[in-house]
């Protein structure tokens, strides 16, 4: 899933200090999956805002929707009709939502409640971490299903570096060198033939280096 | 000499079968160019041939192209370090050609530190490719007179090709497989990390023998006099893949005031006197990191003086 973290109040507050009426809206999407921008994380702020709001004496009328998701028109054309009954638009979706809420009503505001972190799963309950950099030609085949682009913090093709120590990255302890597993893996398999082979340069095309990216399905287009 | 990769004097040194010793200059932080000559003049005949350091640790300092090209106009054969943390692959490909029309003739491929350890712990990493893939890009243009893309090079860069190698990082068993795949790629020379675990590092160079690796390229031993208690404290803790034994602390302490420097010394005189004897080991690659005009010192007691000219 898309994994994000709220923004901090503060920079909330700050992008609507001009507002008396908001609309939050939250996405059901990952956003809900990951604790940050579902219904219930909607109320949270909504909450949040209009007791700070109260505090500087400027009270904040709040109403808070969640929609299916925000990456979709479908759901998005369902607020056509309140949209634009407030003085700027609070979406608790990743970076998508402002964006097609953005498209489809320009007349309106929208700010991003949220910082949309990465592409990852919930290692244990509370702890999501980054397993895809969306990079747009997989090769994980090669490295039993981990990925050194997302991983590595030096998205290394022919790993580990000097700098993989007890198994973890150079850059934090907290962090694993993916390398490590690989090998590991690997070694104790009995495939270490299978890494110790250059790996050529990557094409880096397919990912944002190669600019905005589109994904076209000719059988679904209308 | 036809035969001759670069025809640095590097390579003449380690083709003709003397046991190289290399040296390390940091560019200043800074363009004080005044203060690089004279960091370098103190290796000047002393070493085969100097490391320019690129942007070491992530630290912004003069770019380690420029600063080996001053070393060629001093008469000071330097060794171009490249990081691919910093540059993509037109960069790099265009630096390779840069140096060698100043008249480089060593390059050593490198990663290079996580940004994250600098000071510039904000900037965006590049990492286009990786010190494995520069080494064979190095190779390929030299060897192939063809960029990566394939086109032909006007004039291709004739570069001695040196990778690193940290035995001390893990997983230990796969560090010399990746030595290995280093020499495969293109590597003519190897310079290790600072060695400071004798037994670690004799049991990889055992590895390394056994798989006939210093038959195909020339290992060079890091070593890296300790100056003080401090500096050995933060290289065990702070340094990336620096493996310091405790006992090693212990014997600078046990030195007494005023004397620690000196038993740093002893201790890197020590190894070299072993490396010497050691099967594989082609030279020694000595950092000594703000400590050039050390250099000469250390040269004279390790008896590696005078350095060999080979024509």
């Amino acid at each position: 899933m898309i994994v994000a973290d709220r923004k901090p109040i503060n920079e909330l507050l700050e992008m609507i200090k001009d507002c008396n009426k908001i609309l939050i809206l939250g996405c059901k999407g990952c956003v809900t999956v990951c604790n940050v921008g579902g219904s219930k994380e909607v109320g949270i702020l909504a909450s949040i805002l209009k007791i700070a709001r109260n505090k500087e004496g400027k009270p904040l009328e709040v109403v808070e929707e969640t929609l299916e998701r925000q990456c979709d028109p479908e759901y998005i054309q369902q607020v056509k009709d309140i949209v634009n009954d407030y003085d700027a638009v609070i979406s608790m979706a990743c970076g998508v939502g402002p964006q097609f809420l953005s498209e489809s009503y320009p007349n309106q505001r929208f700010f991003p409640a949220v910082n949309t972190t990465f592409f990852g799963g919930a290692v244990q309950h509370g702890i999501w971490a980054e397993r895809c950099a969306g990079c747009g030609t997989c090769i994980i085949h090669r490295f039993d299903g981990m990925c050194p682009i997302a991983r590595c913090s030096k998205s290394l093709l022919n790993g580990p570096c000097g700098g993989s120590a007890a198994g973890k990255c150079e850059i934090s302890k907290e962090v694993d060198c993916v390398w490590d597993l690989i090998v590991t893996k690997k070694m104790d398999q009995g495939r270490m033939e299978e890494i110790t082979s250059l790996k050529p340069v990557k094409d880096w095309r397919t990912a944002r280096d190669g600019g905005p990216r589109k994904s076209v399905r000719e059988e679904l287009i209308e | 000499m036809n035969d001759l990769k670069s025809g640095s004097n590097l390579e003449k040194v380690l083709k003709a079968g003397h046991f190289a010793f290399t040296g390390e200059c940091g560019p200043p932080k800074g363009a004080n160019v005044e203060h690089l000559k004279e960091k370098a003049a103190h290796l000047k005949g002393v070493v085969d041939s100097v490391n320019l350091t690129d942007n070491q640790t992530a630290v912004v300092r003069m770019s380690s192209w420029a600063a080996a090209t001053i070393l060629v106009q001093q008469g000071i054969e330097p060794n171009y370090q490249l990081v691919c943390r910093d540059r993509n692959r037109l960069a790099i490909q265009s630096d390779i050609l840069g140096v060698y029309a100043m008249g480089v003739r060593n390059m050593l491929c490198l990663s290079g530190d996580h940004q994250s350890f600098g000071n510039h712990p904000e900037a965006k990493n590049v990492y286009d490719i990786d010190s494995m893939q520069l080494i064979a890009l190095a190779k390929k243009m030299r060897d192939e007179g063809k960029f990566m893309n394939e086109e032909e090079i006007d004039e291709p860069p004739q570069l001695f090709i040196g990778a690193a190698s940290n035995p001390f990082a893990d997983p230990f068993e796969f560090r010399v497989h990746r030595l290995g795949m280093k020499i495969e790629a293109g590597a003519d020379f190897i310079q290790t990390q600072c060695i400071y675990n004798m037994d670690k590092w004799r049991e990889f160079m055992k590895m390394a023998v056994d798989m006939g690796l210093h038959e195909k390229a020339y290992i060079l031993a890091g070593v890296t006099p300790m100056k003080s208690i401090g500096m050995a404290q933060y290289m065990a803790k702070s340094v990336p893949g620096m493996d310091v034994p405790e006992s090693l602390i212990k014997r600078l302490r046990g030195a007494g005031k005023g004397k620690v420097a000196e038993e740093g010394i002893k201790f890197a005189l020590e190894q070299i006197e072993e490396f010497k004897e050691m099967e594989g080991v082609a030279g020694i690659h000595l950092m000594a990191i703000e400590w050039e005009h050390k250099v000469p010192e250390i040269a004279e007691r390790a008896g590696v003086l005078p350095r060999p000219k080979v024509d």
